[in-house]
């Protein structure tokens, strides 16, 4: 074996080598640049099928992620579907939160005529939605803080 | 895909098509590898090669099936990343094998392989059995007990056994193959019991303080978690001669503290009860100043004569040298000259023949695997997976840095191994464990959210 093929092996290995973290990182592009290109690459990921239905539902100013702004789940983010989100203590809830202040089924967020409705679902210390209680179902606008027991949460584009 | 198609926000895609192509070339890559070292020592391909690679490639294969069935939301990147660090340990230990010095003797790739088969099922059984990662929840105290136990096995007499210097081992008297290092898997036990317990305590340890200065003080009796575990890992440290296990308990404890109460006193204090119960037990303790003194001057000459003084760091250092940039290539270096290669110091050995650039790669593979984790931690949905999956990264990370730091003689050097490279079972079977757990908790962060369970949201009359 020449010292010159081996050389080429070498650098060879070495490129492959930095093409596979170079691919792995294109793999997570979307986490790793943040949300704001996820609604495109994410319809693109769905694949064909979902366009069609995809495309001609989703308006502008429809909210697609629920974000923990404050509390101890803060960071998290939930991508919104047809589903309603419930949020409490309970184990099975979307949005499972430690709180003494939070109910086991504290409340819930679903969507109507592509709004985002709040509602309490009968807890002990109250929902919020900016700094009115919620005393019945409320629509959410995009970016206006939840308060529940000391999670904070809003819906974003 | 129809649920995908129903639903007319996108949904998080699986992914599993990527999964299969970076898998594929991981294994690539190994093969590549072995291809190459062969070249290099005989001037051909080496006869083991298919059966190393084939027998690689069926086990992933296996693995990736069993993720697919079981934990099919799971993180798409972290089995091919897992892959290529295992992959190119095993090709280390062969490469290593493959020369006549001592070093070559006592690496034995055959083991490696075999044990990597044995993490593999572990990793699949952890899937098929543990469907829903909360249940570890319940085991909180259970795994606390289990993991001091497993940290303390090798003291009881009759099992405990002690090898070049650290009594870490376990085995069955009188049979010498027989040995597993304990601590290994107490780590799991361990962040298991961290998680749960700090999920039920962390309120008090966030909120009551008084502020000095411009850090919030914990109260004085709030510090009796710390302290403890703070006794615990210097006992590891004193009884068993086991600094690395010591630092990465301890270590881990604090960060996830970090995690849970969000309050940068608790590392401010942690760091300088470490590094002051260090310096302690290196005025007290023989063993432990020997690492200190290697570690201040390893260039020494009386030092690098003495048995167990820095010959193998400064062979490591040395090794780092000769593969400069872009390395002396597969094959073409010395490493077996290094004390233990396949161990402690394979990171050297790698460091030698694939050079900076190549150690560069490695570490980004290992960088990624921890961002996944951590990512997975952001996603989670209750405080629990967010602390076992943040925990378990950090472990990981962590432990890289503690053997890199200590073969490149950024820290004092501890006998901890490279995760998924150096050869030895226990870690290997741990790691793999720590994996599923990962997997486990990715696949669940990253299900969409579940039905709810009244489904009158849809029907309900509303009024403005």
């Amino acid at each position: 074996m020449s010292e010159l093929t081996l050389l080429l092996i070498r650098l060879a290995f070495l490129a492959v080598l930095w093409f596979f973290v170079i691919a792995a990182v294109g793999v997570i592009r979307t986490d790793l640049f943040g949300s704001r290109t996820a609604p495109a690459a994410g319809a693109r990921k769905t694949g064909k099928p979902a366009k069609p239905v995809a495309k001609p539902k989703s308006k502008k100013g429809e909210p697609r992620q629920l974000i923990v702004t404050g509390g101890p789940l803060q960071g998290t983010t939930i991508n919104l579907t047809e589903q309603p989100i419930t949020i409490g203590r309970a184990n099975d809830a979307t949005l499972v939160v430690t709180d003494d202040y939070a109910s086991s089924r504290h409340a819930r967020l679903f969507p109507q005529d592509g709004q985002w409705i709040v509602e309490d679902l009968g807890s002990t210390n109250g929902t919020y939605l900016d700094r009115s209680k919620v005393t019945r179902p409320t629509p959410v606008p995009l970016g206006v803080p939840i308060r529940v027991g000391k999670t904070v949460i809003e819906l974003r584009k | 895909m129809s649920e995908v198609a129903v639903s007319p926000v996108p949904m998080p895609a699986k992914r599993r098509g990527a999964q299969l192509l970076m898998l594929a070339l991981a294994v690539a890559i190994v093969m590549g590898a072995y291809a190459n070292v062969g070249l290099a020592i005989d001037g051909q391909i080496p006869s083991g090669m298919l059966t190393y690679g084939l027998s690689l490639g069926g086990l992933m294969l296996a693995a990736y099936l069993v993720l697919a069935k079981f934990a099919p939301w799971a993180d798409p990147l972290i089995l091919p990343l897992v892959t290529v660090v295992n992959g190119l340990g095993l090709v280390m230990i062969y490469r290593l094998s493959e020369s006549d010095s001592g070093t070559g003797r006592l690496s034995s790739p055959n083991n490696q392989l075999l044990w990597t088969l044995v993490g593999i099922v572990l990793f699949s059984l952890t899937l098929i059995f543990l469907r829903d990662h909360r249940a570890l929840q319940r085991l909180t105290y259970t795994a606390g007990a289990v993991g001091l136990f497993l940290l303390v096995s090798p003291l009881i007499p009759f099992i405990g056994r002690e090898l070049n210097g650290a009594r870490i081992w376990i085995g069955v008297p009188g049979v010498q193959a027989a040995q597993i290092q304990p601590a290994e898997f107490a780590k799991l036990a361990l962040v298991v019991f961290f998680a749960g317990y700090l999920v039920a305590k962390r309120d008090v340890l966030a909120l009551a303080s008084r502020r000095l200065l411009f850090i919030d003080l914990p109260r004085a009796r709030d510090l009796g978690p710390v302290l403890i575990i703070w006794g615990v890992s210097l006992g590891v440290l004193v009884m068993q001669k086991d600094l690395g296990s010591s630092l990465l308990l301890f270590g881990t404890f604090i960060a996830m503290l970090y995690i849970a109460t969000q309050r940068s006193s608790w590392v401010i204090i942690g760091v300088l009860l470490f590094v002051g119960g260090a310096i302690l037990a290196g005025m007290v303790f023989d063993h432990v100043y020997q690492r200190f003194e290697v570690f201040l001057n390893p260039a020494d000459d009386e030092l690098f004569r003495r048995v167990g003084g820095s010959e193998q760091l400064m062979q490591g250092l040395f090794a780092l040298g000769s593969g400069g940039i872009l390395g002396t290539g597969l094959g073409q270096g010395h490493p077996e000259l290094i004390p233990l290669a396949f161990s402690d110091f394979i990171f050297s050995a790698i460091g030698e023949e694939l050079g900076l650039t190549g150690l560069m790669a490695l570490l980004m593979v290992y960088a990624l695997i921890v961002e996944r984790g951590l990512r997975t931690a952001l996603a989670a949905r209750d405080p629990f997976s967010k602390l076992l999956a943040g925990g378990l990264s950090f472990i990981l990370a962590w432990q890289v840095f503690i053997i890199v730091g200590g073969v490149t003689n950024l820290i004092p050097l501890t006998g901890l191994v490279t995760p998924f490279m150096s050869q030895g079972g226990s870690a290997l079977l741990a790691n793999w464990i720590l994996i599923a757990l990962l997997v486990r908790m990715s696949d669940a962060a990253r299900r969409p959210p579940p039905q709810a369970i009244q489904n009158e949201g849809l029907t309900q009359v509303f009024q403005r």
